[in-house]
């Protein structure tokens, strides 16, 4: 079956999205992301869309579960590289995609992360590793 | 003003796939008239919504791609159709937040804000028939 | 019905030599033309007379909004949208249609000439539809003008609002004039690109030299900022003024999350406090140290 691969980065993953997907795929990248985080103790994603040229409310759904998902298993998302014409699209649309951290590119995406990470190692209930 | 229909051409919406499908097709349309890249997103997406609930809501139907002129513009025009359960409420679903299912109930009322010109005809029992037109 | 007739018969009994002697006009005005332009001339001539027959003989010519008569109109409004992009003027696509009454006319004579009323109600009939088909060409020419006139619009307002850099990571749009919606569309998406092009992550708009903001310009206003979030860059408007202030408020527009200054020296010191910078006053470099 066709899947979008899932980079494992010392505590992250990185995700780029290169295809126009169609629902059942975003679907299961979704549930890969998910057993990916808990597998890999990852404590960070990190999703590139520098190179879709669409986001609809479906893909905007998937990013927000992505997202809500990766917090209960303590991790932090961050979507990157957004195109001006998907942001405008999707704005009309009236998405705002709420809860979801963003960053330019990779490299900046990589930086939010961090510090996203380090804000919520301090909400207090830090893990006992610590 | 008289509409003339350019180029057509019509794809069957029945799978996940078949969604994609549609995005190209709008894509290459929006592209051949010289649709900058904000406006081609525009239609590519809210073709995606449109296409999506004809497959979920109306189980499968088909669209019709048509590049379109008239004396002083041209645009794409998107006939999505099925043959489905039909809309009761036609304002309702266009409100911004409705869903019958679990959507962001964004995809209709969305796809309307996406376009210059946006028609829905729906009877209960015998399906739904949304069409959209993007000027260029 | 029987004029209607008259002119389609003439049409077909006499297809080629209208079309010639009609060719014969359309260069007689001393233009000097060359081959192939003559050719072509030739072939759209005899393209729209057979057109034109083709819709007198199936439609009539009372009315010329009938399904037969589409692609006489299509075939017009081409003809003009083509000329109104090569600068051609009204008159000259409109005498292209009027340069037929001419050879028609003589047509209608040899046919008719005997019968007086016969023949004055052919002509009447062809003069009338020959000046509908030119208003036609006349009506087209010009919208394509104005649509011409209002793309050259667009891209002179694409250069008049440069997106300038005032830091590495810091982007300022100086709003100046009257913003309508169609600016404002350009300049935004111009804006976003720019945040992109230059990874920038902070971008002031700045509407202090914008008199007016309506509603729809609020709106777009706000929705860039939502652009902006959504690629990663933060977006400050600065420059709002208490009339503008007003407005915004109007739409129930909540701005909470938009942070807004009233100078754009004022955002600008937020964009490099967000950012990490700080701005120090070198005392022993100032001229008056207290
Ligand atoms: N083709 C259709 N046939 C029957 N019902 C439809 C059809 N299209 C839309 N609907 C109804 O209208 C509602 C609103 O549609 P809309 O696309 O706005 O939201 P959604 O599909 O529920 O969610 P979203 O598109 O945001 O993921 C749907 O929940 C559904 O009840
Ligand atoms: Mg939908």
């Amino acid at each position: 079956m066709e899947r979008i691969p899932i980079l494992k980065m010392g505590e992250y993953l990185l995700v780029t999205i290169q295809v126009d997907m169609h629902d059942r795929l975003a679907l299961t990248l979704q549930e890969d992301l998910t057993s990916q985080i808990v597998k890999s103790r990852a404590r960070g994603v990190l999703i590139d869309i520098s190179a879709l040229e669409m986001v609809d409310s479906f893909i905007g759904r998937m990013l927000g579960a992505i997202a809500s998902m990766a917090r209960l298993l303590d991790a932090q998302t961050v979507v990157v590289g957004m195109q001006p014409s998907v942001a405008i699209t999707l704005v009309e649309l009236g998405m705002s995609l709420q809860g979801i951290r963003t960053a330019l590119d990779v490299e900046k995406g990589m930086v939010a992360l961090m510090s996203s990470i380090r804000e919520a190692g301090e909400d207090g209930d830090a893990s006992p590793e610590f | 003003m008289a509409m003339r229909v350019l180029n057509s051409e019509s794809i069957p919406i029945s799978t996940a796939e078949d969604i994609v499908r549609v995005r190209q097709a709008v894509r290459r349309s929006a592209v051949s008239l010289g649709f900058g890249i904000v406006d081609q997103t525009k239609i590519v997406t809210a073709s995606s919504e449109l296409a999506r609930n004809a497959l979920d809501y109306g189980g499968g139907g088909t669209v019709q791609v048509e590049v379109v002129q008239n004396e002083t513009r041209s645009g794409v025009r998107l006939v999505f159709e099925d043959q489905g359960p039909g809309i009761p409420d036609i304002a309702l679903a266009l409100t911004d937040g409705y869903t019958s299912g679990n959507g962001m109930g964004l995809g209709l009322s969305g796809a309307k804000r996406l376009s210059h010109e946006f028609d829905i005809w729906s009877k209960p029992g015998s399906g739904t028939r949304v069409s959209i037109l993007r000027w260029k | 019905m029987s004029s209607n007739n008259a002119l389609a018969d003439v049409f077909e009994k006499r297809e080629n030599e209208i079309a010639s002697k009609w060719l014969e006009l359309q260069f007689a005005d001393g233009r000097k033309a060359s081959p192939t332009a003559h050719t072509e001339a030739g072939r759209r001539s005899r393209d729209f007379l057979s057109a034109l027959k083709n819709a007198t003989r199936k439609d009539g010519t009372t009315d010329i909004n009938g399904k037969e008569w589409a692609p006489v109109k299509d075939f017009l409004a081409d003809l003009s949208a083509g000329q109104a992009k090569n600068g051609a003027s009204p008159s000259e696509t409109a005498s292209f249609v009027f340069s037929l009454k001419q050879p028609v006319f003589a047509a209608l004579r040899e046919e008719h000439g005997k019968d007086a009323t016969a023949f004055g109600d052919a002509i009447w009939d062809a003069t009338q539809l020959l000046d509908k088909l030119g208003l036609l060409t006349t009506e087209i020419h010009q919208k394509s003008r104005e649509s011409v006139i209002s793309r050259q619009q667009q891209e002179m307002l694409e250069l008049s609002t440069p997106v300038v850099r005032l830091w590495e990571n810091i982007l300022a749009l100086p709003l100046i004039g009257t913003l309508d919606s169609a600016r404002t569309q350009i300049v935004m998406q111009n804006l976003l690109e720019a945040i992109v092009e230059t990874r920038s992550d902070f971008a002031i708009i700045d509407i202090t030299g914008v008199p007016v903001v309506d509603t729809l310009v609020a709106q777009h206003l706000l929705k860039t900022v939502a652009a902006a979030r959504l690629m990663g860059a933060d977006c400050l408007i600065s420059g709002i003024r208490p009339q503008i202030a007003q407005t915004i408020i109007h739409l129930g527009v909540d701005l909470t999350n938009v942070t807004t200054k009233a100078t754009l020296a004022d955002a600008f010191a937020v964009a490099l406090k967000r950012s990490g910078h700080s701005v120090v006053r070198d005392a022993a470099k100032a001229g008056a140290p207290r």
